[in-house]
């Protein structure tokens, strides 16, 4: 089965998860294309700002003499200001790099025109060079006009911007997370109703589940469902009938034999030994038939049968009451010791009636009398036990109780050893153990059931 | 030989001079703290104190400087990374922004100097300490009898009616020595088409363009000049003449803040902090009001309207004022209307 440590996830945990990492992905997705459209829109509006600037600057050039000069308009560093955190650069050269005016850093004045990214005292900053030509008749050159900007605002711009957008983008997120995840309880109610309806029901129970009102896709799961079950059912049935069939048809020839041999016994004392030895194995072919069949049908059962609540007095009440021991063993008296409360567990009556009387038959013919069965509560367990005033069986034997076709030599073919395999199979298949103790009043051997509340 | 040798090295070697004007020591700290300021120590010297009192662990020198060469040694100081001032505080706002604009300063930022307004603060690098308008000064006795002129519009009214008074008694800031002096008149050319008639007028009456605060105001107190045009209102507030009237132009008044700035690499830059943080505090700040350094602009006070106040910002647009061209323009309109000074 599962070798996967980890818990298996609910399939609305998956469908959940599977939404959040798409709008996480997304987001991350999303997010930086705002970051990168914002910074654009900073770019493009503080670089119109220097453009202006610098044309300003650029318009203010007149030729004086020979000679550029430039009064520098205060329009130019209104625009500049509106930028009011930032550090500013200006600078006017001639024709020959000469500066005419500005302000003395060393950015570099060989720069193609337009937009360029420099360092403007250690800070990282936006410039832009506006060259403007002159013909005149005694000046003919070109003047060049760089502004620059730190980056201050584009920056909180840029931040302004992407947390306008962001922020919505995030409710909006948590907004479909909660959507889908109502989607997905929704969809998958009567998914949880037939795992709920599923985990309620008793494995045994094999009558087709309810696919009316379910989705396409459950319909056919549970139509599979439903055929595998009906199938299973009509396996059982199979072999159930197939069980008693055999019963009915094996127990009757072997019977009219033994009777046969028990006949021609009669008749002819001492005809031989032949005739001794057909009996002993005819009885002990009947007896063997019978143990067969009833562990089979217990198996069986186990299997197939839904389990019930089932007071373990009335279990060992009917077992003193049918008698069967007194056919082995007429001699031996049995005693029934009950208490007064039921004394409910939750399993097949006919099963436990059979495990119960495997133990009872064990100890009449194996054990010592007086013998005692009794159903009683104890340490929290419930125990349908028999007890003998003999010492019990040998350690080696214990050992192995429980084993199937467990014979051992001294004890050939009336052996105890199907017997004990069906209270044991009765043990494991009802949740319960076989145990065994043994003390100065003699030998006692116990089926130990879990004990279930008293039905309503 | 050895002599002569002491000699030369003594008045030959050009030892640079100390440009500042003067000092005062407060405080005897382990920790040496170094001001430059425009200031007069006369004027600022409680505030120090104070400062100096809630901090033992300095000695604080305090030095007085005239507002360019101050300017030229922060430059130096910027350009050299030579050992510079813990802190300057300058009235010539334009070249604190210049040398912020250098990357010549270093930030700070808390509590107080968040609250200041944006035209007091620039970057979190430059901050306006102190609120100091650019007056009218006038002789109380010369218009005993007749009204005031309230504004500039009023000014020049008063120039074209009656010439003949003015000629020869109307002062103000040579703005080709004086910082000062230029900053207002610069803004003045930025702030209104008055600029021009005023100049005008001025040249009609023979105004006198002269280099200082102290020297103006002493004029107009003993009624060598009437009229005295663009005074930081400070000064005339603290030469506490009775004879000396103020007039808060009603067209509108330029607001100084002096400029207080850590220049980057200073020692002693928290103790810098805190003296500006000391500076911004309600009780500094009624002290600066005390010295008139300060001057509660008030409309129920002052009679100023809110929407008259020009604060003279602390922005980039001032370094327009220092660039040459553009300052040697004015200059040329300048020197075309005023006669040099006639000093004493």
């Amino acid at each position: 089965m599962g070798s996967d440590p980890r818990p298996a996830r609910a399939l609305s945990t998956r469908v959940l998860l599977a939404v959040l990492t798409i709008l996480l992905l997304g987001g991350v997705m999303v997010a930086g294309s705002i970051w990168w459209t914002s910074r654009e829109a900073a770019r493009q509006s503080y670089d119109r700002i220097l453009l202006g600037a610098a044309n300003d600057i650029a318009e203010s050039i007149r030729i004086q003499g020979a000679a550029p000069q430039v009064v520098l308009p205060i329009s130019a560093f209104e625009l500049l200001a509106q930028a009011p955190e930032d550090r500013i650069f200006y600078a006017v050269r001639g024709p020959a790099g000469a500066l005419i005016t500005g302000l003395d850093t060393d950015i570099p004045f060989d720069t193609p025109e337009g937009f360029f990214d420099a360092m403007l005292h250690d800070e990282p900053a936006r410039f832009v060079r506006v060259t403007r030509r002159f013909v005149e008749r005694n000046f003919s050159g070109s003047v060049q006009v760089i502004v620059g900007q730190t980056l201050r605002a584009r920056q909180a711009m840029t931040a302004t911007l992407s947390w306008n957008a962001l922020w919505p983008m995030g409710l909006a997120g948590i907004a479909l997370l909660l959507i889908a995840w109502a989607v997905v309880r929704r969809a998958l109610r009567p998914l949880d109703a037939i795992t709920d309806d599923l985990a309620r029901r008793d494995p045994y129970d094999l009558t087709a589940i309810p696919v009316e009102g379910l989705p396409h896709e459950l319909q056919v799961t549970l139509g599979a469902i439903n055929r595998f079950m009906a199938r299973l059912e009509s396996q059982f049935e199979a072999m159930r009938n197939l069980i008693s069939d055999t019963a009915h048809q094996l127990r009757t020839p072997v019977a009219a034999i033994r009777v046969q041999a028990e006949a021609a016994h009669a008749e002819r004392q001492g005809a031989g030994q032949a005739l001794d030895r057909l009996l002993l194995r005819t009885r002990s072919l009947g007896q063997l038939l019978d143990q067969l069949l009833n562990r089979a049908l217990v198996v069986h059962r186990t299997d197939s049968v839904p389990r019930r609540a089932v007071d373990l007095r009335e279990v060992a009440l009917d077992i003193t009451e049918r008698e069967d021991h007194a056919l082995l063993a007429p001699k031996v008296s049995v005693r029934l010791e009950i208490g007064e409360d039921p004394l409910f567990v939750r399993g097949d009556a006919f099963s436990l009636g059979e495990a119960g009387r495997n133990l009872l038959n064990n100890a009449v013919r194996h054990g010592v009398s007086p013998i005692t069965i009794g159903a009683q509560e104890h340490a929290g367990k419930a125990r349908l036990w028999v007890r003998d005033s003999g010492p019990g069986p040998s350690p080696a034997l214990l050992a192995q109780l429980g084993s199937r076709f467990n014979r051992s030599a001294g004890t050939r073919e009336i052996s105890s050893g199907i017997g004990l395999s069906i209270v044991d199979a009765v043990a494991k298949a009802f949740g319960g153990t076989l145990e065994t103790s043994t003390d100065d009043d003699g030998f006692c051997i116990a089926l130990v059931l879990p004990i279930h509340e008293a039905p309503q | 030989m050895t002599w002569l040798r002491v000699f030369l090295v003594l008045f030959l070697v050009p030892v640079p001079l100390a440009a500042q004007e003067d000092i005062a020591r407060f405080g005897a700290g382990p920790q040496p703290f170094l001001i430059r300021s425009t200031t007069d120590i006369a004027i600022i010297r409680p505030l120090i104190q104070r400062f100096a009192d809630t901090r033992p662990d300095l000695t604080i020198t305090y030095e007085q400087w005239g507002s360019n060469a101050l300017f030229d040694r922060s430059r130096a100081d910027c350009r050299q990374q030579s050992q510079p001032a813990d802190a300057v505080l300058s009235s010539a706002v334009q070249q604190m922004v210049w040398l912020v604009n250098a990357a010549c300063a270093q930030p700070h930022r808390s509590d107080v100097t968040a609250q200041l307004p944006q035209t007091r603060r620039w970057r979190d690098e430059l901050w306006g300490i102190t609120l100091e308008p650019a007056v009218i000064a006038y002789n109380r006795t010369a218009f005993s009898g007749g009204t005031v002129p309230k504004s500039r519009f009023a000014l020049l009214d008063a120039l074209r009616a009656d010439p003949e008074r003015f000629r020869n008694r109307i002062a103000t800031y040579d703005i080709a020595t004086s910082g000062l002096g230029f900053l207002f008149a610069f803004s003045d050319s930025l702030e209104a088409t008055t600029f021009g008639a005023l100049l005008e007028s001025f040249a009609r009456v023979d105004a006198v363009a002269t280099c200082c605060s102290a020297e103006i105001i002493t004029g107009v107190a003993n009624g060598r000049y009437l009229v005295a045009y663009n005074v930081l209102g400070s000064y005339v507030a603290s030469a506490n003449h009775p004879e000396v009237g103020v007039i808060l132009p009603e067209d509108y008044t330029l607001v100084l803040s002096r400029a207080f700035m850590i220049p980057r690499g200073a020692r002693q830059a928290q103790a810098a902090a805190a003296l500006l943080d000391f500076l911004l505090t309600p009780e500094a700040q009624a002290m600066l009001t005390q010295v008139g350094l300060v001057f509660s602009l008030d409309a129920a006070e002052t009679g100023l309207a809110a929407s008259a106040r020009r604060p003279i910002a602390l922005s980039p647009s001032l370094m327009v004022g220092l660039d040459a061209a553009r300052r040697q323009q004015l200059l040329d309109a300048w020197s075309e209307t005023f006669q040099p000074g006639w000093l004493p």
